[in-house]
């Protein structure tokens, strides 16, 4: 074992260098040129930073699309999930109390309309996307709130909704800040 | 078909596609035979064995490569405790984030020098950057260690007499440079393009369309997230790992990661092939492992799709599948094969949170887990396959009337005990410390009420995936288990600590006795290892000696939730 130590030592520290080193400043440069600089891509409007591009924020009032329920309470901080089980008797109230809640909030919506994302934990806490199912079910209410027609929201729904990666893979989805931003601007 | 379906076809196929001349290269290594990147590699691997003073040209015998293995890891171990306990005051900590509690800088530490990434903090709050550097470097140097151990096995395997073995330096080298780091380079370079962030500045602030103020957490987590995926590794930057959206932003993001969950093992079967010259045997050996996959990954897909049937009586819309803990840019589809590709490799990164998978889906994941060669740990899943190729050579040969021989070695009785040994070794820390768990939390259910973060069936299975993730070195969680206390710190840890090394010196021991034996050459009374008849005799071994062992645990929690629910 003697004759191992100090190559295991000089070898580690080797590694030090260049994999948190080299390979981390290699990657940072690059990073340099990509569409954010590595920092993470911002939304803004007005100027003003309103959000992550790829993280979801909460949406409470009914003028906006609401997003998925997060066990973290979209803090991007503390990404997490609700680490609920399928057959768990509390969990499962809880998704009961977020369908009554909704239909609530959604007059005229029937119970088999609602899809389940808009019910559920997302994995993250932090899941800026919705199918489109999940937004255009909420159009009723927020066109009632804004005094908007239906089909003008739609059609948002449906201009901004991002089909599967080249056409093939993936589902659809749409995300929740473009559309609401999209939203303020209608006015 | 769905759009979704055609994503994990496509996903398998290019990971296939790419794994074979992948393979071919990686066998060219190991056996140092040229290849295109030598140029860039040559001056950097002279470089590394000139300042530690290693004679990479140095053969050793399979004992002198365990003492050196393991001398390098003892290194490691110290290494990381000692910036772990201390980041709080070091350098490169914006967040000020606080040092690790001495319980839980040995689990960390623990896991992530094997290769397991169990992780019992949160990336954002639990680590400073220079803490998730280190374990980046562990990301790199753990998987490359698995891989070397790997190279002599192979190396061992070939048709000669000898002790000599290669020189575990090199392997191990030319593993962290020549493999994990060119792919790395690649991944993480598409990572930043969609979006990851790779920076040293701490959090962000910014005030949100509702008027509500939020934090946002970043770092250098391009370079960590390729290494974590590729090395079987799957220790997140982010608490939601690869959930988390700046951790994986989109569907391809998606599909590079999780082709980066299995390329590796897979490649390690076609490189076994070509240094042993024997394409057959590899083929074999690789449908053996895709049969086991499938069976695994279609009925997850399937559960997942269809959502959770309790959700279903309340009459919602399931069109997206079960949807509890999982993101919207990547759907049930792509989710349920993820949560079976990383846990039949031994990697534990998620995109989607495990508690919350359907009962059967649960279970699969674990079963995968349990079997831990269905492709397996970059390297170390190889050795496990090995452990069952030995035991099926030696019962069919027992069963045929002919002297097991595994290519041109006779298998005899020290081989076969130490075979068994650390076949049963994985089924005796899972049941036992899930025993001891259970114990526990049974006879003093309000003390240990904290543990569990679902009742029932549900909680006995988080605290079975707790030692199946520990002990296959995987590292994902049902993470409603709240795993960071010194109990599971502790026995987690000691879980890790026995299921890494054995499992290294066993299949290392029996190699290295074999290589050392006379050749055999062929005969008519060969029993071939290159056929499908030897292939479906391993896959019975695997079913008989993993799987079964572990039925009755897994009727206890995911069989039985799954009766106990709504049917579908």
């Amino acid at each position: 074992m003697r004759q191992h130590i100090l190559p295991a030592l000089k070898l580690t520290a080797v590694c030090i260098v260049f994999f948190c080193g080299v390979y981390t400043l290699l990657i940072w440069v690059i990073a340099q040129a990509a569409p954010a600089h590595g920092l993470g891509e911002t939304v803004s409007v007005n100027g003003k930073v309103v959000g992550y591009a790829l993280e979801g924020q909460s949406f409470t009032q009914d003028k906006y699309f609401w997003g998925r329920p997060s066990a973290a309470g979209y803090n991007a901080a503390g990404s997490a999930g609700s680490n609920k089980g399928p057959s768990n008797p509390d969990y499962l109230k809880d998704v009961q109390s977020r369908i009554d809640s909704f239909l609530v909030h959604n007059p005229g919506v029937k119970k088999e309309e609602i899809p389940s994302e808009l019910v559920t934990y997302s994995g993250s806490g932090l899941d800026p996307d919705l199918s489109p199912a999940g937004a255009r079910v909420q159009v009723r209410r927020i066109a009632a709130v804004r005094g908007l027609k239906e089909e003008k929201i739609n059609d948002l729904v449906d201009r901004l909704t991002e089909g599967p990666l080249v056409g093939l893979f993936g589902p659809s989805k749409v995300n929740v800040e473009k559309l609401n931003i999209a939203l303020d601007n209608l006015h | 078909m769905s759009t979704e379906i055609i994503g994990v076809i496509a996903m398998y196929l290019i990971t296939v596609l790419l794994a074979i001349p992948l393979g071919r290269y990686i066998g060219k290594t190991y056996m140092g035979e040229p290849t295109w990147a030598d140029r860039i590699f040559n001056p950097i691997d002279k470089l590394f064995y000139r300042l530690s003073g290693i004679r990479p040209e140095r053969e050793m015998n399979w004992k002198q490569h365990l003492v050196a293995l393991l001398t390098i890891n003892l290194v490691w171990f110290l290494f990381s405790m000692l910036v772990l306990m201390n980041m709080s005051w070091l350098p490169l900590n914006p967040d000020g984030n606080p040092s690790m509690s001495a319980d839980l800088a040995f689990n960390t530490t623990v896991s992530f020098v094997s290769n397991t990434n169990l992780q019992h903090y949160s990336g954002e709050s639990g680590v400073s950057y220079l803490g998730q550097l280190v374990l980046m470097l562990f990301q790199f140097i753990s998987a490359g260690a698995g891989m070397a151990a790997c190279a002599v096995v192979f190396n061992a395997m070939r048709e000669r007499t000898t002790e000599k073995l290669g020189n575990f330096y090199n392997y191990f080298v030319r593993s962290c440079t020549r493999v994990l780091l060119p792919l790395s380079i690649i991944v993480a370079v598409i990572l930043v393009f969609n979006g990851t962030p790779m920076t040293f500045k701490g959090k962000d602030q910014f005030i949100s369309m509702q008027g509500d103020t939020v934090h946002v957490s970043r770092g250098p987590a391009a370079a960590m997230v390729a290494i974590k995926q590729l090395g079987t590794n799957g220790g997140g930057f982010f608490g939601a790992n690869s959930a988390q959206p700046m951790e994986n932003p989109n569907y391809l993001t998606n599909m590079v990661e999780d082709i980066s969950i299995v390329i590796i093992p897979m490649a390690m079967v076609f490189s076994l092939g070509y240094i042993l010259k024997r394409k057959k045997l590899a083929w074999v050996v690789f449908g053996v492992m895709t049969v086991g996959f499938l069976l695994f990954v279609i009925p997850s897909i399937y559960y997942e799709m269809k959502g959770n049937p309790a959700i279903r009586g309340m009459g919602i819309a399931q069109h997206m599948g079960n949807m509890e803990g999982k993101e919207v840019r990547f759907g049930s589809a792509a989710s349920a094969y993820w949560a079976v590709t990383t846990t039949v490799t031994s990697n534990g990164s998620v995109n989607a949170m495990h508690d919350s998978l359907t009962p059967l889906t649960g279970m699969f994941t674990m079963m995968g887990m349990m079997i831990n060669s269905f492709y397996g740990g970059v390297g170390v899943g190889f050795l496990n396959f090995y452990i069952f190729i030995i035991i099926a050579v030696f019962i069919s040969g027992l069963m045929v009337g002919r002297t097991p021989e595994l290519l041109g070695k006779k298998i005899e009785a020290k081989e076969m005990k130490i075979a068994t040994i650390i076949a049963l070794l994985h089924s005796f820390l899972i049941l036992s410390g899930t025993a001891l768990a259970s114990y526990l939390f049974a006879h003093d259910p309000k003390g240990y009420a904290a543990w569990l973060g679902n009742p029932g069936y549900h909680g006995f299975s988080e605290m079975l995936y707790e030692y199946s993730s520990a002990s296959a070195n995987n590292g994902s969680e049902f993470s409603g288990l709240s795993a960071n206390t010194p109990f599971w710190n502790i026995t987690d840890g000691l879980v890790m600590l026995l299921s890494r090394f054995l499992p290294i010196v066993g299949p290392l021991a029996i190699a290295g006795i074999l290589a050392k034996k006379k050749y055999i050459p062929e005969s008519a009374g060969t029993l071939k290892t290159d056929t499908s008849t030897f292939g479906i005799m391993t896959f019975a071994v695997i079913i008989i000696v993993a799987a079964l062992s572990f039925f009755p645990s897994l009727a206890l929690g995911p069989i039985a939730e799954f009766f106990s629910m709504p049917r579908p």
